[in-house]
């Protein structure tokens, strides 16, 4: 005799035990500030993960209740949907990324036509926020970040170079690969890449071994530079081929300051965490917001300024 | 004698008993293979709306899972059918992105009419079907090997391709208002058309699986294969129109997430391979195959949907929302073994005549 309750109690205890994990997350009270960020990065991503920090940090000084949503991996439809479900739950802010524009600017239309104050940071820029109604956009212009690189890199005499995009079809990233392209004033392969290290340092150990007369690797973001500087150091080409990425971390950091890097591009995007949280909390309490756009970056950190960055992005603020 | 046993295969799988009244007794509705489904749809519907306040069961609130769930729907019924039928379908993750770049190559960055785009990314889904289906049967490969393998290949055909054709990974697509209209709209502003598609889908698998001799044959090859062939069941055949049905949903779903966002990735719907599977296992199907059933289907594609989006709604933590839907998974997988041993031993009593 099999006994349905003793099959459907454990199950039962499970999902309970899995719903009060949850909710014990969430005790805000009903007034606070509810702040909600959609983004196409996942909070685990050494970009992202710093942006969350700076949502946190503002979140707890300020008394605010802020939350952190991303799709499991780079997925328009997904994010269109997240941010539909947002909508109907009525935050009173929320904070955006729009890595592709003709994907995400109706469920962000909807938004601001449902009465929710909307900041796009990140990626998306000035003109389509405010063409969505967006309040203000909070980032840099990726394309001008790239062609600073690849002015940059003009300078230094290199012409062979490779953009390495660790997340295909962020058209962000795109636009990072292809100003660096205009930059340089010559065209740059794109090595397609994946968000999971060890394949990524794979396919980069692979791409050098084909094409080894190549002397500059500009990686769009510390997932692919990371792995790129592992299977330089691997190769043994570590400091022989130069490379240079956006987006900061502790590992990039320490590669500018022993020369195996030559810049990091900083985006501040703990600003972008932290700032929006603040804005809207102004916002609901005092309806004062700003009324311009903010840029974050870019910013070059090079070996002359990288070491007094480090600890600061070991603890994730930069 | 061929055409009988086409009428009459050998192989019953997991016929329930035939009740002795016209009306069903309640123990016999709780021996139904969808009854764990429901029950589970109930609890966390009722869970969600109770921690999600008033705007879960909104307009707003109820479209957003009921738009996660009719392009799961979709998707799902067909892998269910597969399931049923005892194989698996891993491909739709890259069906999905492949047909969405499809249809915005020929007709976003080609200018090709829409009609053009459509047919193409439908017709890339029923022979990448086509293939998995012949490559199942020819090989005697299992069916998760197989479509491993073509989720990679078409992955990296799709990458390859778009970049060769268009240049880029994301490909814009502006489509006429008619295309907009029956494939990728929101109605009143807020429900998918796909939703009407996705009633559609059930209403004619459901029919297929229930009142048709093609639905007798799935559920009999799932329970043994060889005597389903024995019997003469077309095997190769189903197999292979099974895969292509899965091959065709996954690429509409792909082709209407390209209208209604007026873009592809190459990179999307990746999520679709395992939230299938999740949905179809909730829903009371086997992976054994053999056994299940399309209400349960569907409300194990509801569940599931109400999970994924409810937790927005309720202020928890989003970072606890996979631990949820696994320990769901689990709960459901758990009560539906029970609720099946009780539909395969259940004898319904008859009253003893007093003479």
């Amino acid at each position: 005799m099999f006994s349905l309750a003793k099959l459907i109690k454990p199950a039962l205890g499970l999902l309970a035990g899995a719903t009060m994990m949850a909710a014990a997350t969430s005790l805000a009270a009903a007034d606070d500030t509810h702040v909600v960020f959609v983004t196409h990065g996942q909070s685990g991503d050494p970009y992202w993960s710093v942006v969350k920090n700076g949502m946190d940090d503002a979140a707890k000084t300020l008394g605010v209740k802020a939350e952190y949503l991303a799709p499991e991996t780079f997925d328009m439809a997904k994010m269109a949907q997240m941010i539909d479900a947002i909508t109907a739950s009525k935050p009173d802010g929320m904070v955006v990324s729009i890595p592709d524009a003709a994907a995400l600017s109706g469920p962000v239309k909807n938004a601001v036509a449902a009465g929710i104050p909307v900041i796009v940071i990140d990626s998306g820029g000035s003109k389509l926020t405010h063409d969505l109604g967006g309040l203000l956009f909070m980032g840099q212009d990726e394309f001008q970040a790239g062609v600073m690189a690849g002015e940059r890199i003009k300078a230094l005499g290199l012409t062979k170079a490779v953009c390495a995009n660790h997340e295909v079809g962020n058209s962000s990233l795109d636009d990072r690969c292809a100003g660096f392209a205009k930059g340089l004033g010559v065209d740059v392969p794109v090595m397609n890449g994946v968000i999971d290290p060890t394949e990524m340092k794979n396919r980069m150990i692979a791409y050098m071994t084909a094409h080894a007369d190549t002397q500059f690797i500009l990686a769009v973001g510390a997932s692919g530079a990371e792995p790129t500087l592992a299977a330089l150091d691997e190769m043994g080409l570590a400091g022989k081929v130069k490379t240079g990425t956006f987006d900061l971390s502790p590992t990039i950091l320490q590669a500018v300051v022993a020369g195996k890097m030559e810049w990091g591009i900083d985006a501040q995007q703990y600003a972008m965490g932290y700032i929006p949280v603040a804005m809207f909390d102004l916002w609901k309490k005092y309806k004062i917001m700003p009324i311009a756009d903010y840029p974050t970056g870019p910013g070059f950190v090079t070996k002359d300024t990288a070491a007094s960055v480090i600890d600061l992005a070991k603890q994730g603020k930069r | 004698m061929t055409s009988q046993a086409h009428d009459q295969p050998a192989v019953v799988a997991t016929a329930l008993p035939a009740p002795h009244s016209s009306m069903p007794s309640i123990g016999s509705l709780v021996r139904r293979p969808e009854v764990g489904s429901l029950i589970g749809m109930i609890a966390v519907l009722v869970f969600f709306s109770i921690f999600g306040g008033a705007n879960f069961m909104s307009a707003g609130g109820a479209a957003s899972w009921l738009n996660v769930a009719s392009e799961l729907g979709i998707i799902a019924l067909p892998v269910g059918l597969l399931m049923i039928a005892g194989h698996l379908d891993l491909s739709v993750g890259s069906m999905i992105p492949a047909s969405s770049m499809t249809i915005a190559i020929i007709s976003g960055h080609y200018d090709q009419p829409i009609i053009v785009g459509i047919l193409a990314a439908l017709g890339l889904g029923l022979a990448v079907g086509f293939i998995n289906g012949v490559l199942v049967i020819r090989t005697k490969v299992p069916s998760f090997v197989v479509t491993l393998a073509t989720l990679f290949a078409l992955a990296g055909l799709t990458l390859g391709l778009s970049i060769i054709l268009s240049g880029s990974t994301s490909v814009a697509l502006k489509s006429g208002p008619i295309a907009k209209l029956v494939l990728g709209d929101y109605l009143g502003g807020k429900f998918q058309v796909t939703l009407f598609w996705w009633i559609a889908i059930v209403l004619i698998v459901g029919f297929i699986l229930n009142f048709s001799r093609f639905g007798n044959w799935i559920l009999a090859m799932g329970g043994d294969a060889v005597s389903a062939r024995n019997a003469g069941i077309p095997t190769d055949r189903v197999t292979i129109a099974l895969f292509m049905s899965s091959g065709l949903c996954a690429a509409f779903v792909g082709m209407s997430q390209a209208i209604l966002y007026n873009s592809a990735q190459v990179a999307a719907g990746q999520s679709f391979i395992f939230n299938s599977i999740i949905a179809v296992v909730i829903g009371g199907v086997l992976l054994t195959g053999g056994y299940g059933s399309v209400v349960g289907i569907v409300l194990g594609t509801l569940t599931f949907s109400i999970v994924n989006q409810g937790i927005f709604y309720t202020g928890f933590d989003a970072n606890w929302a996979s631990l949820i839907i696994g320990v769901l998974l689990l709960a459901a997988v758990l009560m539906n073994n029970t609720f099946r041993t009780m539909a395969l031993t259940y004898a319904p009593r008859t009253k003893s005549r007093v003479r």
